[in-house]
């Protein structure tokens, strides 16, 4: 069995268990920016889930937009830097690919991972080798446009796969942007902290479906 | 756990922010809902000047608030640039109509948020223009200049465009004064220990016991080359001849020096510099003109130190020359 869709509050409590996920990931994350970066990574993403908790647990939605759009203005507050814009315009870019919907399904997730994308892209300018966590959402994307079936659970492995392998390849990479663009070479053999975040968040998504079906 | 003398590492922004309004003595003022501050009396139909970055840099940027300086600085967490919603805040509490301009390093963290802001300024009806300040001669070659980070240069760019913001009338000229100001700024750092962020108590990079990193950036970022330690004049002269070419500075430019503190380098080591520098400045027939030595733009307890040039025409040198009053630089 896999779940098709969520209902609005199934993916309320999705978002919920992303949010403790990440602020479970705050060391890893650290330590994953202490290598090739200022090692604020891990502190920033905690603060901003920490934020999106908070938020979560105050607010009422009426539309998944709502949802997408909510935890990203309060990444966006709450992180700062790079990081917070980034993750802030990816969660309010998907809120615009699912307009209207009371429930996400496989076709409404699909669109708001384009649509996350496509914001990420305009606001970072991030292609794929630019060792940023554009390399892991961009596969992630077209694996969910590949996807033919009607599993919210499925699609969302799918996803998730995608990006773990684009973060592995990411260790490949040399860093072309950001304040990790100068360390060049020296960042060859580790992954960028970003490109872990976003696969993190879709292995929370996709265990939370997991686990409910 | 690297030893700092704080309280809850989480309160350490806001707590700096206390302690800096109130070193002002009323000459500044806390922005609502903003970890932001702008000076007291501002001259109505003025252009505002905001500048503003990451935390862990003091004194930059909020230090520099004042009289022919900034009129407001915006302060984000520890070493990340400050929210949207920071920024406009503090945008909407400087416009006096005329407009803002925003004057920050140039870091991919700052530049979205900041641009995000101006965004949401402009559907509010208040015109930005923004400079970004890319001195740090050590982050990119100068093809890709824009690609270079800012760092201690950013002193000269703010005593400019404050000089402007005071004495000019259209946003567009404070832009054009302050960009001209930007692109005459050269600055090279040295890093011979690392700074650490309070939340993590670990240090930003690890570096051997004999060794430097020349062009190291201010949060770590690599330089461009780790070398055994060397004497003071002969890391000052590959420093000092790397600066001057970049420009190029020429014989009979005049300049204005910074000799900045990263943190944890001591006076008696940043006048021996000086010492080599203006040797240096001399036999190529480069005046100096004002000479700035001490702590203005840091990263935590970093050992290092930067040099920083300014060349100067006789626009720039009109509105250095301005005097300037704030808590970390003042001017007669």
């Amino acid at each position: 069995m896999t779940v098709e869709k969520l209902s609005l509050s199934e993916f309320k409590g999705a978002m919920l268990a992303i949010a403790d996920g990440m602020i479970a990931s705050k060391d890893l994350l650290t330590q994953a920016d202490q290598a090739i970066g200022d090692g604020d990574h891990g502190i920033g993403m905690a603060r901003g889930f920490e934020a999106v908790k908070a938020m979560l647990s105050e607010k009422n939605f009426a539309q998944i937009e709502e949802v997408f759009f909510s935890t990203g203005t309060s990444l966006l507050s709450s992180i700062g830097g790079a990081s917070g814009a980034i993750f802030g315009s990816f969660f309010m870019g998907a809120a615009k690919g699912v307009k209207g919907c009371i429930e996400l399904d496989a076709p409404g997730f699909k669109n708001a991972l384009a649509a996350g994308l496509e914001m990420v892209k305009k606001r970072g300018g991030a292609n794929i080798g630019d060792k940023t966590m554009v390399d892991a959402l961009e596969p992630a994307v077209q694996a969910a446009m590949a996807y033919n079936g009607n599993s919210l659970g499925e699609l969302s492995l799918q996803v998730y796969i995608a990006a773990e392998a684009g973060m592995q390849r990411t260790k490949t990479f040399t860093a072309r942007i950001g304040k990790a663009k100068t360390l060049g070479e020296r960042t060859l053999g580790f992954a960028d902290p970003g490109s872990i975040s976003i696969t993190l968040i879709f292995k929370f998504f996709s265990d939370y479906l997991k686990q409910m079906a | 756990m690297i030893k700092k003398v704080i309280n809850n590492p989480k309160d350490v922004v806001v707590e700096t922010a206390d302690g800096l309004i109130l070193a002002y003595h009323g000459d500044v003022k806390k922005i609502e809902n903003s970890n932001a501050i702008k000076r007291t009396e501002i001259r109505p139909g003025k252009v505002c000047l905001l500048v503003g970055g990451g935390s862990g840099h003091e004194p930059l940027f909020a230090g520099f608030v004042g009289e022919n300086l900034a009129d407001g600085a915006v302060s984000g967490n520890v070493f990340a640039a400050p929210a949207p919603d920071q920024i406009l805040a503090a945008t909407k509490a400087l416009d006096q109509g005329k407009g803002v301009l925003y004057l920050y390093g140039n870091y991919a963290g700052d530049n979205m948020n900041f641009d995000i802001a101006a965004e949401l300024a402009e559907s509010e009806g208040i015109a930005t223009k923004t400079v970004r300040i890319y001195d740090d001669v050590a982050s990119a070659p100068l093809e890709r200049i824009t690609d270079r980070r800012g760092i201690a240069g950013d002193l000269f760019v703010i005593k400019i465009a404050g000089g402007a913001a005071a004495k000019l009338d259209s946003l567009e000229e404070v832009y054009r004064v302050a960009a001209k100001a930007r692109d005459l700024t050269r600055s090279m750092g040295v890093a011979l220990a690392p700074g650490s962020i309070p939340e993590t108590g670990q240090p930003t990079f690890t570096i051997g016991e004999g060794e430097i990193e020349i062009g190291m950036g201010l949060h770590g970022e690599a330089g461009v080359s780790r070398e055994k330690m060397m004497p003071a004049d002969e890391l000052v002269s590959r420093m000092t001849d790397l600066i001057l070419k970049d420009l190029p500075f020429k014989s009979g430019d005049e300049v204005c020096l910074l000799i900045n503190n990263l943190g944890a380098t001591t006076m008696m080591e940043l006048l021996i510099v000086n010492r080599k520098v203006r040797a240096l400045l001399a036999e190529k027939q480069i005046t100096v003109h004002d000479t700035l030595i001490g702590s203005y733009c840091t990263s935590q307890e970093m050992a290092g130190f930067s040099i920083s040039l300014l060349k100067l025409d006789g626009e720039l040198k009109q509105y250095y020359d301005l005097p300037a009053k704030s808590f970390a630089f003042t001017k007669g």
